[in-house]
């Protein structure tokens, strides 16, 4: 799986921006790259052309550091041209390092710092409630981000207000920066966490895009609960001598050499 | 103080549906009457200010104006990043309101004395700070509240307290107000601390000592311009607050001076709490006077400097 079109399309154009500074979070960009993908094709409401429309669905990378394939999606699908890739991590760039909210259209909210992005979609989904609107809120939240306590205060809010608008991604790739997340602070078992906290929760092949079309076409998985998605993936998916590699989560001073090996994988 | 404030949530919230209210783990009964008319905008969300915070964002972002609610340690240390980044950085009109600024919860010790948050929410880029004096300032600061563009840190205090400001002072978020104009000494002061004055005021006025009284209920943004008039024009400032001397109110008029008229910040002597956590419980009273913070403080210290001057 990940050798679909649409995804080395995605990856292409992340290797691209990476090519500009010779840096960025390759690791946590490649494993969400299917992900996204389905969820751009095939369930986010969205009007790229009109990226604050009422009724979008809300979509926050509350791993901010995965940005490199939100902005590459964000492009690829029209909310801004394809060429300003080309300008990310430049001192009058739109896209840092960290994506934030205002800045770049589709962005929905500021991240970067780990374990804010569910909170606030919890308060985007309870104010869809209150507006009696209809539209979704979907946070893909990083393994290690789920080390920070804010992400199940949310997550206790979210079922206490049955937010079955409300649906978390996690990119489970297992590794975060310094090691393995077993080794530094282990999630397991990470599914029943969820059910405990009163989601409905399923796993799927984080990279299966037929396996994660067909999840998200049942969403929501119980009409009375938020729902939790464990995606399992694997971290810079797509470029082999990167996948499952701790030094790969972030990585600056790229030679040429690295970044051609980099498109080659994609060949 | 902390009644007006959150009554005015109430009323706020029946005529404009962009007001929420947000709590944590707040006293029994709290806004019952909200809770009962508008449910579906009162929340009470648990002991999770990371959460509130970040949840609070959320519905800024979608436009409303949410007022969250807890003790003012837990209102800003806990959740500091969620304050710096999901409201200040996003710049979203979300209002603290923070119970027990300063010293108010004395008996409870120092996990619940807010002795640094003025200087912590003041270096955020984009947040305003409000301290009102009394409970009739707060109502007329909180019908300004609603449409200020950013967020706001309000900062309340025991609750009871001599109410000293008139209507006809008004309420401008960011204009400081001259409760009595100076003549050799100028107290400048925020929250509570300027009833102290007022009577320290007093106390020299009977001993033929004029002083002013400078109320910043705003102590960011800094009323720069009211402090350029009246600066040069007295022989010293005494500031007060209830509030450690490092980074508030004091240090707030110290960097005016430093940016503006250099020369005015010898005059400027700083009265507040000492760089260090609180050793005895007692009262609120008892631990500012443990500190020197007292009328006869304000008035001794105010003599000295203008008989220096």
């Amino acid at each position: 799986m990940g050798s679909d079109l649409p995804s080395k399309v995605i990856r292409r154009l992340i290797i691209n921006m990476i090519e500009v500074e010779k840096r960025g979070h390759i690791g946590p960009a490649m494993s969400l790259v299917e992900m996204l993908h389905v969820l751009y094709d095939t369930f986010l409401r969205y009007r790229a052309d009109e990226p604050l429309w009422l009724d979008r669905d809300r979509l926050i990378l509350s791993k901010g550091h995965g940005c490199l394939a939100l902005y590459a999606i964000l492009a690829h699908k029209g909310f801004f041209p394809l060429n300003e890739l080309a300008t990310f991590g430049k001192a009058n760039s739109r896209m840092g390092g960290h994506p934030e909210w205002g800045k770049v259209p589709g962005v929905e909210a500021s991240t970067g710092a780990l374990g804010h992005g569910l909170p606030i979609g919890v308060g985007m989904a309870l104010a869809c409630r209150i507006r009696k609107q209809n539209y979704r809120v979907v946070v893909i939240t990083g393994d290690g981000e789920l080390n920070e306590g804010s992400m199940w205060e949310a997550a206790m809010s979210a079922a206490k207000h049955k937010l079955s608008n409300l649906t978390v991604l996690v990119d489970y790739n297992k590794l975060q920066a310094y090691g393995s997340t077993s080794e530094v602070l282990d999630l397991e078992p990470l599914a029943d966490k969820w059910r405990s906290f009163g989601f409905a929760v399923e796993e799927v092949d984080g990279h299966d895009v037929i396996a994660l079309g067909s999840l998200m076409s049942r969403l929501p998985l119980d009409p009375q609960k938020p729902t939790a998605v464990i995606c399992h993936t694997i971290k810079g998916k797509g470029i082999h001598f990167a996948e499952g590699a701790a030094e790969w989560h972030h990585k600056s001073g790229l030679s040429a050499e690295e970044i051609a090996a980099m498109y080659s994988c994609l060949d | 103080m902390r009644k007006v404030c959150l009554d005015s949530v109430h009323q706020f919230a029946k005529v404009d549906d962009r007001i929420v209210f947000i709590g944590s783990d707040l006293g029994h009964g709290v806004l019952e009457g909200m809770k009962n008319e508008i449910p579906e905008r009162f929340f009470m969300e648990g002991i999770s200010e990371q959460h509130v915070i970040g949840m609070a964002a959320g519905l800024a972002m979608e436009g409303f104006i949410p007022y969250v609610n807890t003790i003012a340690t837990f209102l800003t240390r806990r959740c500091y990043e969620q304050v710096a980044l999901d409201l200040c950085l996003q710049n979203l009109p979300v209002r603290l309101i923070a119970n027990g600024g300063g010293v108010v919860y004395a008996p409870l010790g120092p996990t619940h004395l807010a002795i640094e948050d003025i200087a912590i929410m003041r270096v955020l880029p984009h947040m305003t700070v409000v301290a009102p004096c009394d409970a009739d300032e707060m109502r007329r600061f909180m019908s300004k509240s609603v449409d200020w563009p950013h967020p706001i840190y309000i900062r309340l205090a025991k609750g009871g307290d001599a109410v000293v400001s008139k209507e006809e002072y008004g309420f401008e978020i960011g204009k400081a107000i001259m409760l009595c104009n100076p003549g050799e000494g100028l107290f400048v002061t925020t929250g509570t601390m300027t009833q102290l004055a007022l009577r320290a005021a007093t106390q020299l006025e009977n001993e033929g000592i004029s002083c002013g009284v400078l109320h910043v209920h705003t102590v960011k943004p800094l009323d720069y311009s009211i402090l350029a008039h009246w600066l040069p024009k007295v022989g010293h400032v005494v500031t007060v607050e209830e509030h450690t001397r490092i980074g508030g109110l004091g240090s707030a008029v110290l960097e005016f001076c430093n940016d503006e008229m250099p020369e005015q910040a010898v005059k400027i002597t700083r009265i507040g709490i000492p760089d260090r956590f609180a050793e005895q419980y007692g009262s609120q009273n008892s631990l500012l006077a443990h500190w020197g913070i007292t009328t006869d403080s304000l008035c001794d210290t105010m003599r000295k400097q203008l008989q220096k001057a």
